[in-house]
């Protein structure tokens, strides 16, 4: 049985327009693949990854163009629906930035940071990204 | 009124943060101008060029190669040569010789250049403004 790895992102928005996703959701997601099980806390500038409806224009240079800009809220919302891998987000960090419950992609969960420590105690590796 | 000359110089290593999309916006709105541009690409920016650089499939998107169109800064930069040259502009884009060395990426895509930092001290000297965007 694989060891349960807590998994608090912070870094946020860092080469995702190269890499066209975040370099570790995009990591979570392919170890999850091969059997990982991992959980997802987005705090600080990566709550902001949960907004739904989030997206920005491809890159161009000249004549060449981006056509497979990062989506965020789609990846976030395919770790939820599709791999079964739980994120939670800091209401707390959602509040700093005015961002409102209802503007989050559906299944994300809320969790307090006075509530971070007892899920740390629930897992065997916290990594924080 | 004389064409302008702009120079840049960059730090970041591709796929590392954002500063290289922020500089490619502004790169290519001064192609686009026909402006004469010159680019410094010092420490992990020097790898921009850098010829061998391929794209890949991403199983995680459920993509392959074609459908994903990963970037790669190579194309970006030969694109931007095109757009310069379109428009009645060019590139002088320095891949700073050391810094190729100890990275193993020497072989640059056609048109720009190895060079030396008394190069960026040139572009400064000639160039209307000069923007640095450093690794933080």
């Amino acid at each position: 049985m694989a060891r349960k790895t807590l998994n608090i992102v912070e870094s946020a928005y860092r080469a995702v327009m190269e890499e066209q996703d975040d370099t570790i959701l995009w990591l979570l997601a392919a170890m999850q693949g091969a059997g990982a099980e991992h959980t997802v806390v987005l705090r600080g500038n990566a709550v902001n990854y949960a907004v739904a409806g989030q997206g920005v224009p491809g890159l161009t240079v000249g004549e060449w163009k981006q056509t497979q800009a990062p989506k965020m809220d789609r990846d976030v919302l395919d770790l939820i629906e599709k791999r079964k891998i739980p994120v939670y987000v800091v209401t707390e960090d959602l509040s700093d930035r005015g961002i409102e419950r209802g503007e989050l992609v559906p299944g994300v969960q809320l969790l307090s940071r006075t509530a971070l420590p007892r899920l740390f105690a629930e897992y065997a590796l916290v990594a924080h990204w | 009124m004389s064409k302008k000359t702009l120079t840049i110089a960059l730090m970041d290593p591709p796929y590392e943060s954002e500063n290289l999309t922020t500089a490619f916006r502004i790169l290519d709105v001064a192609a686009r101008r026909g402006y004469n541009i010159n680019v410094f690409a010092y420490e992990g920016a020097s790898g921009l060029a850098f010829v061998r650089q391929s794209p890949h499939p991403n199983p995680v998107h459920g993509k392959d190669v074609a459908e994903e169109n990963h970037p790669t800064t190579k194309d970006q930069v030969a694109a931007l040569l095109a757009e310069a040259e379109k428009n009645g502009g060019k590139v002088d884009w320095v891949n700073c010789g050391m810094c190729v060395d100890e990275r193993g990426v020497n072989e640059f895509v056609p048109g720009t250049r190895r060079g030396s930092p008394a190069d960026f001290h040139t572009f400064i000297e000639a160039s209307d403004n000069v923007l640095v965007i450093p690794t933080k």
